[in-house]
């Protein structure tokens, strides 16, 4: 450390830091505090109230629906999207030709890679717009012309209680699933070749290589993304305050945590009580991330 | 979705991969020698990953052709029929419901965003790599902490905290927010990359008497180039497509995809959807283009902290 470099240090380190615990720390930080208060948000007066909000929550039978949804996007979503992710992921690396360099990725890897990523990058709006014209409930929808023609009949999609909340799922894995297709496919990447054809020349097929070696070497990778993935599944407000109506779709079938906490924070003027609610579902993330990591927990390979 | 394939030919050894490949040991073949092109496991694949791709990429399609068609088209007997003609008066209808104002708000608001986080972001992430200090592993870990945290806990009390400096629906506070809440991804790639590159350089400048700031800039930034690109393109992608924090903290001044989603609300009473479709399309070409472009460094820059 040469002399100065203090001062260096803190000139660079002062305006980021400022500004993250002012807009990011503080009212993490603050919404703590807000849950143990009757805070309206509006009036500057708020009593300390301990925790009758969080005994309030508890008799609150919509929100009990949201965790209720949200619940259900915690589990449906994860799982579909890894199992699609994995099974394309693992099309694209061995669904090529087999020679006596090994079993190859598939030709149009790339384009592959291109095409499912893409609706990653578009924001969610655009994505929930489209795709709730496309389930439009009436005969003339886009999904229901491609049903009737496949003699299946229509479904109202969004605007039944019964399919709305899978709608909505739907969506979910749609855009992710390219994501972590290109995340598995680059971690398959990163296993050494020599292990597959060592594996190759003992008389390992396809199978017998996804299993033993594939899978157990990305184990890791889809640990993080099923993190990620709840996270995800706990958020869903963008979706559902776009694509349904109300919102919070027919009978609240769509509705979720994010929902309940904009609707009670900005509209019925209770702030701190949907603090509560963000506690809640700070305190759930937690809980999801630790189950996950150690449920899934093994030993770590090195190579 | 169940798909059974039925593996036919030479390889008939049971499969308990639910249709995954056959489970036939690879024959061995001269170096060289002609590859088998269309083995089944091959052939399956491919209409696996065509139809995934065909229902990722049709909705898109689809709803860049609808915004040249007219409500009727869209909602018609045969809502896959192409335009009689291509009604472009959609998109200077969309651009006259302010679709026009809400892509110049973003373009504000992304450009200085995305300034602020890059400076911001790789003078933290610099620090924390390259100098010791009391206190380093603490503001580290403060940052990555802010990756996990769900916006939804803090937005209440945010949108008080702008309001408090009388920010809210103007572009500064967006753009403060959206630096604030950019930092943690972007110190958390950039001090990985600022890691790898040779201390000997930015020592031989010190040793030439330059300072601390200067080799920051002059030095040690050109050559973090590429990580810059990509966590840049990334904060680009995602200040662009933000819609939580500017629905809450901006309701005046909205952003793109913010009018996108009032505009739906709007059209379920106009039932004018070429329009809608016209201000989707705004919202999308230049992200589609740069996606296009950059899609290696998208791809790189989303995954790659992941994957740490």
């Amino acid at each position: 450390m040469r002399h100065g470099s203090y001062r260096f240090v803190a000139s660079f380190l002062a305006i980021p830091l400022a500004l993250y615990a002012i807009f990011v720390i503080s009212p993490f930080a603050q919404a703590f505090y807000y849950s143990l208060t009757d805070w309206t948000g509006i009036s500057p007066k708020f009593e300390f109230v301990g925790l009758e909000n969080f005994k309030t929550l508890t008799r609150d039978a919509v929100f009990r629906t949201a965790l209720g949804n949200n619940v259900v996007l915690l589990i449906g979503v994860p799982l579909i999207t890894i199992l699609l992710a994995l099974t394309f992921a693992y099309l694209l690396n061995v669904g090529g030709r087999a020679n006596s360099a090994g079993v190859q990725g598939v030709r149009g890897n790339g384009f592959y890679k291109l095409a499912f990523f893409f609706p990653q990058v578009l924001s969610v709006p655009v994505i929930a717009v489209i795709w709730s014209v496309v389930m439009n409930s009436t005969d003339n929808g886009l999904a229901n012309s491609v049903t009737r023609r496949l003699g299946l009949g229509s479904s109202e999609y969004l605007a039944s209680p019964d399919l709305a909340l899978y709608c909505v799922m739907w969506v979910m894995i749609w855009g992710s699933v390219g994501f972590y297709l290109v995340l598995f496919n680059a971690a398959m990447s990163g296993i050494p070749k020599d292990i597959f054809e060592a594996a190759i020349i003992d008389g390992a097929g396809r199978a017998a290589t996804f299993f033993r070696i594939t899978l157990p070497l990305l184990w890791d990778t889809i640990q993080t993304a099923w993190v990620y993935l709840a996270i995800l599944a706990l958020d869903a407000y963008a979706l559902v305050a776009v694509m349904t109506a109300g919102p919070g779709g027919p009978d609240n079938s769509t509705q979720v945590m994010g929902l309940q906490i904009a609707d009670n924070g900005f509209q019925y003027g209770r702030a701190g009580y949907a603090s509560a609610m963000g506690v809640v579902l700070f305190f759930l993330t937690l809980i999801i991330a630790a189950i996950m990591l150690r449920a899934t927990r093994r030993d770590r390979i090195e190579y | 979705m169940t798909v059974q394939i039925d593996v036919k030919g030479p390889a008939e050894q049971a499969d308990q991969g639910g249709g995954k490949g056959s489970g036939k040991p690879p024959r061995i073949q001269p170096a060289g020698g002609k590859d088998r092109v269309f083995s089944p496991v091959n052939v399956f694949s491919h209409t696996v990953l065509i139809a995934w791709s065909i229902l990722v990429v049709v909705p898109f399609l689809w709803a860049l052709i609808a915004s040249v068609k007219s409500t009727g088209e869209i909602f018609g007997d045969n809502p896959w029929a192409l335009p009689k003609e291509l009604l472009w008066s959609n998109f200077s209808k969309a651009w006259d419901k302010g679709v026009g104002d809400y892509l110049f708000n973003s373009v504000v608001v992304v450009t200085g965003g995305v300034f602020g986080t890059m400076l911001f972001g790789s003078m933290v992430a610099y620090v924390l790599a390259r100098y010791e200090f009391p206190g380093n592993r603490f503001i580290y870990y403060l940052f990555a902490a802010g990756m996990m945290f769900p916006t939804f806990l803090a937005i209440v009390p945010l949108f008080f905290v702008v309001k408090g400096f009388d920010m809210v629906s103007t572009y500064q506070g967006l753009i403060l927010v959206y630096i604030a809440y950019s930092l943690p991804f972007t110190v958390f790639f950039m001090h990985a990359f600022f890691r790898t590159l040779p201390t000997s350089i930015a020592e031989a400048a010190l040793v030439d008497g330059a300072s601390h700031a200067t080799t920051f800039f002059r030095v040690m930034l050109p050559m973090a180039k590429p990580g810059l690109i990509s966590v840049g393109i990334f904060n680009v992608l995602g200040q662009f497509n933000q819609f939580v924090l500017p629905s809450f903290l901006s309701p005046e001044k909205p952003v793109l995809s913010q009018g996108i989603a009032t505009l739906l609300g709007s059209q379920r009473y106009e039932n004018d959807w070429g329009t809608l479709f016209a201000a989707l399309t705004i919202a999308m070409v230049p992200v589609i283009v740069v996606y296009l472009i950059f899609y290696r460094q998208v791809q790189a820059g989303l995954t790659g902290a992941t994957l740490k």
